[in-house]
């Protein structure tokens, strides 16, 4: 039997994915006291459809704080690896040696290098040194680019990690710090009593004096039941992937990257269609078209598999972290990043929720109370 | 492991394994050809190293997989040999371009 | 390479064993427009496994049931269905639009009804030791056996159990093959519950062929009954099979051992087009829900044959039949007149499905060589272990697709054909639900390898690119 069913925990995350758990995980090894809830197996994870980049370039055109937010994630996460290292035995394969755009053609090299210029002259955005590389430049890094790809972009903050092996770290990680993980428990209804919240699931009411929404896009339907605001715009994402390979790909790509077991992962279209179940093999070809062209050598690869997967998105693309005046102690986060960002919710969010308030210095731009009553476009660049 | 029954009267193809060569039927998939041959023909896997032959020759398992005339991971248990053929047994990981 | 003639078709029929070939058949005869896409080099599928190219010409030697085969493609061959061989379909979607890769190149065929009949693959058979080199399925003995006239040569050990095993061993014997010792791993029980549905199997066509074969086969190599623990040993390949019967031990030297217990539906490419599946607690596998005329959950979609549940060569042909005629009483009510008549085909179907509980409750498998533990590999691709999935079990895994993003199981190229109905029961046993509660992977095309250059050959519009480039 769990060891607080049915009695009261500190804190109770609703989600399971990657930001549920990295919060959970914190929370944990804060001493808190941590009931996740989570649902089955069949649902519209991000966390096992993401690309697993930790990636710093082109986020927060329009919103200064979040690169600064991004910058901050990125280097935290060699602290992140090594704390999951050390407690679980997984080595989450962090590598952040620097990432690129490829871009094919002048049309898009002349695009690119706007949007570089763009983010140069953003007021208040911390400097990434994002760069524009000329094609023979990027050959010097990447020597197997095909004769089509005219340069790109490059941060030396950017990098990669084995996303579904953070999310096993984590998850093997709750067992260690005591937390108590209920699959198959998604949450119908939160109510608040006196100073403890009520959260109605499947297997019985599970109450805490905190609760931090993390379920996703589910998160819209969530946040009015403790008077927050959540305004969620999901997009759908389809991600190619190929057999293992001899490493042949030292940096990783906007759109393709070899991971630590040798498969290439190839993605990624954004489409507005929400049935995670089809696949649409003409924008796969697109995706495949251009990772062929950037690499011809990748041509002959056989291709395993290929998903969609539905992006827990913002309505705006930024992230939403806030909390409620109505039901103090109720906290809701929702990204898109959620593999960049594990390693700020796993160490500032954790130790926010734990204190009992967000941290405005840090977090105070990502409140709701920005999407106001006019209508949210999505320019986060992500 | 496998010998030919003396009914076999099916026509000599020669194929070349990793260089030597090697007479197999007309017929016989690259498969079953190198289980034939009498040589080693373990590949090794992607992911440990391990060594393996094929297991279900019907196309499902993957243990079969070969370098065929330059490409790599190729199911030998469906493709039929023709005279001439090159045939790499894999030592771990294929390797890009190939 | 033979691309498809049309773009779209009235009937498209997927594999070319008896279920297929008996498909196209009707279709084609009934003056549908109709394309017969096999995986292999000829038809046949893998009962009549090379059928039009056997060095085995003495019908003695595969046997009388074997060379129906011939009469079926013989019968297709004169009608005006398309074939294609070596053309591996790697998508089917709800749209009956069908991805088929022919030498390298990938090409789209629509179809107003599809047929598939992708048959069977044998049942997992997870023991310690059955990665090793030298252990293979019966099956994969079989192959070689017919196809190429190939039998074991060195010491060989043929375990497991069912109809096939027997076959396999009395044609190896008949073509001069070496077998040492047959190791039976039915369960003693198994004749018991059996023993109700003897009736029906006494007067089936298996009975007194299966008596003959075991008879012809136990007058040449010694059997051992009652096997409950079977382990496959050596360094980087097989050196011995060790083995429990009656509740003493064995070892003996091998450098072949041969594994059967039984087949199941191949279900990637119907769970890949949607079509939904149950679990089967008679026959321990996936089986598509469907109705008397095979149809599926998709619309269009019917399945006959193995992979519509395991009934054996004679019932695949008749189902491939009744698939067909539904076809075309859909599609060309007026030319079904020519064709059997519905009421006499389910009676066809009802003979050859006789004795078929028998054998299924003979042949059950018994636990412990599907529910495997500790270090044997489960996931053959991603080298998985039962302890591995358990570990994940333990975490949080509820089912497969969670199990999949912590240990990768069924993300190799075989996508769980040869894990999957392990993992499902294997979580189940821990979860102490039912395999239909811990359900199965989510499969999604391509169903098999395709390269990336022949993805990239999909032809796109412009919306699709710009679903793809974005700044």
């Amino acid at each position: 039997m769990p060891r607080k069913y049915g009695g009261e925990y500190d804190v109770a995350v609703v989600g399971g994915g990657l930001l549920g758990s990295a919060i959970a995980w914190g929370l944990g090894r804060l001493g808190k006291t941590v009931a996740v809830l989570d649902e089955g197996d069949i649902a519209k994870r991000a966390s096992r459809a993401n690309f697993a980049l930790v990636w710093v370039q082109s986020k927060g055109l329009g919103m200064p704080a979040y690169t600064g937010w991004t910058v901050r994630a990125s280097q935290a996460w060699p602290k992140l690896a090594a704390a999951l290292q050390q407690q679980t035995g997984l080595d989450v394969c962090l590598q952040q040696n620097g990432g690129f755009h490829l871009t094919l053609g002048d049309d898009e090299f002349a695009q690119r290098g706007q949007l570089v210029t763009r983010m140069h002259n953003q007021v208040g955005a911390a400097d990434y040194r994002m760069e524009m590389m000329s094609a023979s430049d990027v050959k010097k890094a990447l020597p197997l680019i095909g004769p089509e790809v005219s340069g790109g972009s490059f941060c030396p903050f950017d990098g990669h990690v084995n996303s579904l092996r953070t999310f096993r770290a984590f998850h093997a990680g709750f067992k260690a710090f005591g937390i108590d993980y209920f699959p198959e428990r998604p949450v119908s209804a939160i109510t608040r009593n006196d100073s403890e919240f009520r959260l109605t699931t499947p297997g019985g009411e599970i109450r805490s004096e905190k609760v931090v929404l993390a379920a996703g896009n589910a998160n819209q339907a969530l946040a009015p039941m403790v008077g927050l605001f959540a305004p969620m715009g999901p997009t759908r994402g389809q991600i190619v992937v190929t057999e293992r390979t001899m490493p042949f790909l030292p940096h990783p790509l906007t759109t393709i990257r070899q991971t630590d077991e040798g498969t290439v992962m190839i993605g990624d279209s954004k489409e507005d269609e929400l049935d995670d179940r089809v696949l649409k093999h003409p924008i796969s070809g697109v995706m495949a078209d251009r990772a062929q062209r950037m690499f011809p050598h990748l041509a002959r690869l056989n291709v395993v598999r290929s998903w969609a997967g539905i992006r827990v998105m913002p309505q705006d693309g930024f992230p939403i972290y806030d909390q409620s005046e109505a039901h103090p102690g109720a906290f809701v986060a929702c990204c898109h990043s959620g593999v960049t960002l594990a390693s700020n919710h796993a160490f500032d969010v954790a130790r926010m929720v734990a204190g009992g308030a967000l941290e405005p210095e840090l977090v105070g731009a990502f409140s709701a109370s920005r999407f106001g009553c006019e209508g949210a476009t999505n320019n986060s660049g992500y | 492991m496998f010998r030919r029954s003396e009914l076999d009267h099916r026509p000599s193809v020669q194929i070349f394994v990793d260089g030597a060569a090697v007479a197999a039927r007309e017929g016989d998939t690259v498969s079953a050809a190198l289980l034939a041959s009498g040589r080693d023909v373990r590949r090794l896997t992607a992911v440990s190293g391990a060594p393996r032959l094929p297991y279900c020759m019907m196309g499902v398992c993957f243990d079969c997989l070969v370098t065929i005339d330059g490409v790599g991971n190729r199911q030998g248990c469906l493709v039929p040999v023709a005279e001439g053929m090159q045939v790499e047994l894999q030592k771990g990981k294929r390797e890009i371009g190939r | 390479m033979t691309m498809p003639r049309r773009d779209a078709y009235d009937v498209v029929v997927i594999g070319a064993g008896p279920a297929g070939l008996a498909a196209a058949t009707t279709a084609a005869e009934a003056g549908l427009s109709t394309l017969l896409l096999d995986e292999n080099a000829g038809p046949g599928g893998q009962v009549f496994r090379a059928i039009a190219a056997t060095p085995v010409t003495d019908r003695k030697q595969l046997g009388a049931d074997y060379w129906v085969g011939a009469d079926l493609v013989q019968a297709l061959r004169a009608t005006s269905a398309e074939v294609i061989h070596r053309a591996t379909v790697w998508s089917l979607d709800r749209n009956l639009e069908i991805g088929v890769s022919i030498g390298g190149a990938s090409a789209f065929v629509k179809a107003r009804r599809v047929i598939l009949a992708t048959g069977a693959l044998e049942r997992p058979f997870p023991i310690p030791g059955w990665t090793l080199p030298g252990v293979m399925t019966a099956g994969a003995a079989q192959t070689m056996l017919k196809a190429s006239a190939l039998v074991p040569d060195g010491r060989t050990v043929i375990a497991g159990q069912g109809p096939l095993l027997w076959l396999l061993a009395a044609q190896i014997l008949r073509l001069g093959g070496r077998i040492d010792r047959i190791l039976d791993t039915t369960e003693r029980r198994n004749y018991f519950a059996a023993l109700p549905h003897a009736f029906a199997f006494l007067t089936s066509p298996y009975f007194a062929k299966g008596l003959a074969l075991m008879r012809e086969v136990r007058a040449k190599v010694p059997v051992v009954s009652g096997v409950s623990e079977l382990v496959a040993a050596g360094d980087g390949q097989l050196a011995t099979v060790s083995y429990v019967a009656g509740g003493r031990r064995e070892t003996m030297y091998a450098d072949l051992l041969l594994l059967h217990q039984g087949v199941v539906p191949n279900v990637n490419l119907a769970m890949a087009a949607g079509v939904e599946h149950r679990w089967d607690e008679m026959q321990l596998c996936w089986s598509p829900v469907l109705d008397a005329d095979g149809h599926s959950s998709v619309a269009g979609i019917a399945i006959a044959g193995d992979g519509a549940g395991i009934g054996g060569a004679g019932a695949a042909v008749v189902r491939g039949r009744i698939a067909a005629r539904a076809a075309v009483e859909a599609l060309a009510p007026a030319s079904a007149a020519k064709l059997a008549q519905m009421a006499a085909l389910r009676a066809d179907l009802a003979h050859a499905e006789r004795g078929r509980v028998f054998l299924d409750s003979l042949f059950r498998p018994a636990v412990q060589f599907r529910i495997p533990s500790g270090d044997t590999i489960v996931c053959r691709c991603e080298e998985v272990t039962a302890k591995d999935v358990l570990d994940s079990v333990a975490i949080g895994a509820t089912g497969p697709n969670q199990l999949k993003a912590y240990r990768r199981t069924g993300m190799g190229p075989c996508q769980g054909r040869l894990c999957g109905l392990t993992v499902t029961e294997l979580m189940a046993e821990a979860r102490a639900k039912t395999p239909q509660e811990i359900g199965y992977y989510r499969l999604r095309a391509p169903v098999k390898p395709i390269t990336l250059a022949e993805l990239a050959s999909v032809p796109s519009t412009e919306d699709d690119v710009k679903a793809v480039v974005r700044g």
